[in-house]
């Protein structure tokens, strides 16, 4: 499992809850909310000075005007209305503003950086006195240590020189806070986390304004419920399908691996690939070849799934393609490396009888379908898909171990006009 | 970091967790070998403890299983390696007790999805000891003709005869992808006289040994003459690979892929299957590793299809051509399991056995009955005094009348005993 990017709100909000005496006053606002009934949940927003800009993963938000500091809650409205449901285009990427965030205004003058990045052998955490936006660009004022894997932050490995900037009655404030941050950052099973800037408000307290953090997937089952998020955001840019979150369950259920993203709805080819490594490899060779627009899908499923959990993924795979017909026709690839232990016959059963359950929809989309796979019971399992294929009349290339992984990738192109 | 051999032909493992398929082709492959002793000395299965029924070649043999991985390192200080089978939840107390053993010298963990905490400590605790993991999320490899590394790699025995790897070749190949490794077994053992030893590292973010790890060992091993590498999108361990060239550390040829590349097409970071894979940087792109690595002087293809090739034409420049085709393997005899096995007694031959002694052998000895129960109870042959006290004490107790108080010594026969004399007062 991967690591996930979460958002600001639920960052803010993991360090508030597990680090003593911070402070952090925050309202995510969905597309669900009702900003009319939020005053009464959250009484502050009608006697502070406000923030509130958009939460969905992406930086550099001031310099794209999606920041309202020092406001009150009406021009925080007018701000979420202005730009809720509103599509943003950033780089490549074109996403819709869905999800913002509403905090206290904090005044202030001194902005500090800190992050907490994961590396093989232990954990850096960065510091600087000059933090805020354009960072980079005053690289040289950041200070580093290194806390080995199986060591802890000691109040000597922060130093005059690594506090470099700070006024000396705030020290003592930021080194049991960056002590008590490292806790929570190993504690909530954190692999990244960048505060930039937070600042110590008059009374002496941190407050943090921006943060980034990112969580180790892997570690969900032990922390679901200190977490408490129940659904990872997508990356901006990348529309979400029910199709996906169905095989993130399946894949969820299951001690097999299953795994689906959507890249092209219109595009003609489909994959059902196996195994993590040759699942890329095939993509690789269909992006070299220059067809990497007309990819629709990228997924893999490994690690012997049954022949349910086959025939479920299959047929999600089958079952977008066949929506939308392309006068050309579109093409299925089943493919993937020599297995080591999946067994070929079964999980092609699975797959066959989303085959056989579509193969309507797949003479009628002009599809033809192209095998390669090896490893255990292989022969049976590509003598089974090649009856299929005749019986339900959808043209199939069907190869064996003996010819090359990608070997089925020029004849499939050919067939793309 | 330790660069010695870590499977020979006499390496043992113990195998956490009973998954009988994966013992059983580790088994299958030590007979293809022709291995004098099985490669898993014994089973940890908690909860359970006794034998576990497996066959080496044609012959069947009970292989111990124990509750506790204490008790099994106690019991086999020969086993240097720990095949990990335990869950992503549980994988982590066995890793780190074997990490912290003076036996073992390799650990395999083989489940996906151990947390990154988790693995970093393992990591940490693995280089203390100087001792080497390899995983999470692997499915081991094969070191050829020696060990099959967790009983998976390689597939099933006709894909490990079609690639060779019952013999060993001169090709050391790691890869991040398990998935992988039976397509680069199959492809390398077509361009190369094959393997010599593949492993398979698995595709977290911090696998507990890393490719350069493998090739620094692979580097130290003189049966080793090309090296291949396949490598993914995300990281940044290959610029460790080029920094190690770059001090003279590599010097055998290495042909290396990094995969992912089309990851630069999509308008978002894509999270391929493994959880390493995913570029976060330029830096961790597959262009931007390849292009590094080939500017070092590592022999990088034009893309995967083109691995086979270049694979073939660097092998030929470091052995001479000749003819790589090894001799046929043995053939596994047809074999079948029995349904009740006994140590002591059998019935399996032509002849019943006390120990493995027929009985008209005890015949013929004039072997005594307390000979005989030395056999079935202490399955031993007993010394004089002890058989003569044994027998002493079934001529003072074969007639005890009804006082069963005194009839403690034949717990069966009291029953048999007790039973006929019921029906006599009866």
């Amino acid at each position: 499992m991967a690591r996930y990017k979460i958002r600001e709100y639920d960052a803010k909000r993991l360090m508030a809850e597990n680090i003593p005496n911070l402070d952090c006053r925050n309202v995510l606002v969905t597309p669900e909310t009702n900003l009319d009934v939020l005053p009464k949940e959250h009484p502050w927003l009608l006697t502070s000075k406000l923030v509130v800009k958009p939460d969905q993963l992406f930086g550099k938000r001031k310099k794209l005007g999606l920041v309202l500091i020092n406001a009150d809650f009406a021009q925080v409205k007018e701000f979420i209305l202005t730009h809720r449901n509103k599509p943003l285009t950033i780089g490549k990427a074109t996403d819709t503003l869905t999800h913002f965030l509403i905090e206290p205004y904090i005044p202030h003058e001194q902005e500090y950086y800190l992050s907490i990045t994961s590396r093989r052998d232990g954990n850096t955490i960065h510091f600087s006195s000059e933090g805020g936006q354009d960072i980079e660009e005053r690289w040289h004022s950041i200070k580093k240590i290194v806390v080995p894997t199986l060591g802890t932050v000691e109040g000597s490995m922060m130093n005059e020189e690594f506090l470099n900037g700070v006024p000396e009655n705030h020290q003592p404030t930021i080194q049991q806070f960056i002590k008590n941050l490292y806790h929570a950052y190993l504690n909530l099973d954190f692999t990244y986390l960048e505060l930039n800037p937070f600042t110590i408000t008059a009374p002496g307290d941190i407050c943090i304004l921006d943060t980034v953090a990112h969580l180790d997937g892997s570690a969900a089952w032990k922390n679901s419920s200190r977490w408490n998020i129940p659904s990872f955001p997508p990356e901006f840019g990348k529309k979400s399908y029910p199709e996906e979150t169905f095989i993130e369950n399946l894949d969820r259920e299951s001690g097999a691996s299953l795994k689906l993203t959507i890249l092209n709805p219109q595009g003609r080819i489909w994959n059902i690939l196996s195994g993590g490594g040759a699942s890329i490899i095939y993509l690789d060779t269909i992006v070299n070849r220059g067809y990497g627009q007309e990819l629709a899908n990228y997924g893999e499923y490994s690690g012997n799934p049954s022949m349910e959990e086959s025939y479920h993924y299959a047929k999600t795979v089958i079952d977008l393609m066949t929506r939308e017909h392309h006068p050309q026709g579109k093409i299925l690839l089943i493919a993937g490396a020599i297995a080591n232990f999946t067994d070929i016959e079964k999980t092609f059963q699975g797959i066959i009888r989303a085959l056989r359950e579509y193969q309507h929809q797949l003479r009628e989309g002009n599809i033809k379908i192209f095998v390669r796979r090896g490893g255990p019971n292989y022969e049976n399992g590509l003598a089974l898909i090649e009856k299929a294929g005749k019986e339900i009349g959808v043209p199939m290339e069907i190869h064996g171990p003996d010819k090359p992984m990608v070997h089925i990738i020029s004849p499939a192109l050919e067939m793309l006009p | 970091m330790n660069t010695a051999p870590l499977f020979t032909k006499d390496t043992t493992a113990l195998f956490y967790n009973l998954k009988p398929l994966p013992i059983q082709q580790m088994l299958d492959f030590d007979f293809l070998c022709k291995r004098a002793i099985p490669s898993v000395a014994a089973i940890i299965h908690p909860g359970r403890s006794g034998y576990h029924k497996a066959f080496f070649g044609g012959q069947e043999i009970l292989l111990p299983m124990y509750d506790t991985l204490a008790r099994a390192l106690q019991k086999h200080p020969g086993a240097d390696v720990l095949i990990n089978f335990a869950s992503f939840r549980s994988a982590y107390v066995p890793a780190k007790e074997a990490l912290e053993s003076t036996t073992i010298k390799t650990v395999v963990i083989v489940a996906e999805g151990v947390t990154e905490r988790q693995t970093k400590e393992l990591i940490a605790l693995a280089q203390k000891n100087n001792k080497i993991i390899i995983g999470p999320s692997t499915v081991g490899g094969i070191a050829a003709g020696r060990f099959r590394i967790a009983g998976y790699a390689g597939g099933k025995i006709e894909n490990i005869v079609r690639a060779k790897l019952y013999h060993p070749g001169s090709v050391g190949l790691v890869s991040k992808s398990g998935g992988i490794m039976n397509e680069m077994f199959s492809m390398i053992a077509r361009a190369t006289d094959g393997i010599y030893e593949g492993v398979a590292i698995g595709g977290d973010v911090y696998p507990g040994s890393t490719l350069l790890d493998h090739l620094l060992r692979f580097e130290a091993m003189p049966e080793v003459k090309l090296m291949v590498a396949m490598s993914e999108l995300g990281g940044k361990d290959e610029y460790g690979i080029i920094e190690a060239k770059e001090e003279g550390k590599i010097t055998k040829p290495l042909v290396m892929w990094v995969a992912g590349t089309c990851a630069s097409i999509f308008p978002w970071e894509v999270q391929f299957g493994h959880a390493g894979a995913k570029a976060g940087r330029e830096q961790e792109s597959a262009d931007a590793k390849n292009q590094a690595l080939k500017a070092t002087g590592i022999i990088v293809p034009s893309s995967f299809e083109e691995l086979e090739n270049t694979i073939a034409e660097t092998f030929k420049t470091v052995v001479p051509a000749g003819n790589y085709m090894p001799e046929n393997p043995p053939v596994i005899p047809e074999r079948k399991g029995t349904h009740f096995t006994s140590t002591i007694s059998s019935d399996l031959g032509d002849e019943p056995t006390y120990n493995g002694i027929p009985i008209a052998e005890l015949v013929a000895q004039e072997q005594t009955i307390g000979d005989v129960i030395g056999l079935l109870w202490f399955k031993k042959r007993l010394p004089l005094y002890f058989t003569k006290f044994l027998e002493i004490s079934i001529i003072l107790t074969a007639d005890h009348g009804t006082g069963r108080e005194r009839c403690y010594f034949f717990p069966v026969q009291r029953t048999a005993h007790h039973r006929a004399t019921v029906w006599r007062r009866n």
